[in-house]
């Protein structure tokens, strides 16, 4: 599992898992064998309770990721959680501060405010889906050359806001950086310098 | 969050049977489509259902139709849908920019346009578990006493929350309808009759019953000679509620108005319609003189607390801002 995340090498965060052992779904390679209905509808009343769980198909960076999840819990938990991509930041876990965002079907979203039972059949890309190999995304590399993030908490949601712009808008404006990320809040205050990274691959991109 | 069950269903004949089924078994249920909105209150507690209804597995309710009578929006369309459609940009006056002026760009991704008129208040003690507020089945309107510096100048009492949709003035300054759809069959209703002042009922901001569900939104084609104006006012420039809003269609000729609506949000329990400023700028012609009084009368009867004074001035100045640039 770890493999599937991280690519290769021991980060630090491995390294704090490995000491504690960490509960991780099981990885499905093949998309093709899953089914892409869900396994359970209606809770049935015999049970008595509507404490949902099912089984549901996740598909984060590429790869499909078979696991049962509670109903309530959120994409951000499930992420986190269950598969190990701590690059997604849980903030203020209330749809305000951006630090959770991820990228679904091409789009930004806060993944705290989307719960992981809905997501059966949609992409979701996370910060650690960004680079490939062993080379970072150029968004990634702005963001280093322009001193992007300061504390860093903010930082891999600035960027997922950044590259779900760049991805629809490969050379956007200042306004439409700023606005693109608007919605994700910087307690440092370095905005000026997120939005240099953006622009700065905005430029190449031209 | 408390436990719940997430049904997904796929047409709204299921959703609205299994919605009254679950009311028959008393059993607390919520529809939802973006969640972004009924999530934050799960997780405040201030919702505890026990089931969720995901409308998002429905297909065929996410459209923009451009027809010869208007523009038709399906429910489940996000405000980023909204937004960037071509032809609501070129045709609906402001309809783009009032989606794309609310909450942020991951809000918007999510949000749909039925969620965001259905919207609960944001008061923040009607947000809050520790404040069991007359919305929530209490006793007291906290605004009352409290901070209210955010709260209604109009239509409070006994609640003074103000609507929080960016969308629904604009709407209804348009001309909106709206289809609902519920046991009995499918009404469609003026936008504006959908909300509720918390004098007819304050624990509802509209007209909704179990089993009833918003589905599609109609827009009539802007009359010739029509101009629109919104302007939202918040204490950022992004990612945040308004403080008051305007939203005015006037249409005219040689100056003269023939017809004009002029909604203003932030300010109400319910999108706020001026119809008796309204009817006085019918036939006159739209100078700064006829501004500042159709301003005066909008505001006539406002009841500020002691924290959101600054309102009034605020609204009047920006209904004149908003027809002095319609004509």
């Amino acid at each position: 599992m770890d493999n599937e995340v991280k690519g290769k090498g021991v980060s630090r965060r491995d390294f704090l898992k490995g000491l504690g052992g960490g509960a991780i779904g099981s990885a499905v390679i093949s998309t093709g064998l899953l089914d892409p209905n869900k396994a359970e509808a209606y809770p049935t009343e015999s049970t008595g309770t509507s404490r949902g769980k099912s089984t549901i198909n996740l598909k984060v960076n590429g790869k499909s990721y078979r696991l049962e999840v509670e109903h309530r819990d959120t994409l951000a938990e499930v992420l986190r959680d269950q598969l190990g991509f701590t690059g997604t930041k849980v903030g203020c876990n209330r749809g305000e501060c951006g630090a959770c965002t991820v990228i679904i079907n091409g789009r930004s979203f806060y993944s705290c405010s989307q719960l992981a039972v809905w997501m059966e059949g949609k992409e979701i890309l996370t910060i650690e889906g960004l680079e490939k190999g062993d080379k970072l995304d150029p968004i990634q590399e702005a963001f280093i050359e322009n001193d992007g993030p300061q504390c860093g908490f903010c930082t891999s949601g600035q960027i997922m806001s950044a590259k779900a712009l760049l991805l629809r808008n490969p050379g956007p404006n200042e306004a439409e950086v700023r606005n693109a990320l608007s919605g994700n809040l910087c307690r440092c205050g370095n905005y000026n310098r997120e939005v240099a990274a953006v622009l700065a691959v905005a430029g190449k991109g031209r | 969050m408390k436990s719940f069950a997430n049904i997904d269903v796929k047409s709204v004949r299921e959703a609205v049977t299994l919605l009254q089924k679950l009311h028959q078994e008393k059993k607390s249920a919520e529809i939802v489509s973006g969640g972004t909105e009924l999530l934050q209150l799960m997780k405040d507690r201030v919702a505890t259902p026990q089931y969720l209804i995901n409308l998002k597995t429905i297909p065929g309710l996410n459209y923009i139709k451009e027809e010869r009578s208007g523009f038709r929006i399906g429910a489940l369309t996000t405000l980023t849908e909204i937004e960037e459609h071509k032809g609501v940009r070129e045709k609906l006056l402001f309809l783009s920019q009032a989606a794309g002026e609310a909450a942020s760009p991951q809000l918007r991704n999510a949000g749909t346009i039925g969620g965001n008129i259905c919207q609960r208040p944001f008061c923040w003690y009607f947000r809050s578990a520790n404040f069991p507020c007359l919305r929530k089945g209490g006793g007291i309107c906290y605004a009352v006493a409290g901070d209210n510096r955010y709260h209604a100048i109009l239509g409070g009492g006994p609640s003074y929350i103000v609507h929080p949709s960016d969308t629904a003035p604009a709407l209804i300054a348009l001309g909106a309808r709206i289809k609902i759809t519920g046991p009995a069959g499918e009404k469609t209703i003026p936008l504006e009759k959908f909300f509720v002042l918390p004098q007819v009922d304050y624990k509802r901001e509209n007209i909704l019953q179990p089993g009833e569900i918003l589905t599609e939104v109609q827009i009539p084609h802007p009359k010739p000679g029509s101009k629109g104006f919104y302007h939202k006012v918040r204490e950022r420039q992004a990612w945040d509620h308004a403080i008051v809003s305007v939203s005015t269609v006037v249409q005219s000729k040689g100056g003269i108005c023939q017809d004009a609506h002029v909604v203003l949000g932030g300010v109400a329990p319910i999108p706020w319609r001026a119809a008796k400023a309204e009817a006085f700028l019918r036939g006159k012609k739209v100078d700064e003189g006829t501004a500042r009084q159709v301003g005066e009368i909008a505001l006539d009867g406002a009841r500020p607390m002691k924290d959101n004074v600054y309102k009034i001035g605020m609204a009047k100045s920006l209904i004149q801002r908003a027809l002095l640039a319609s004509v």
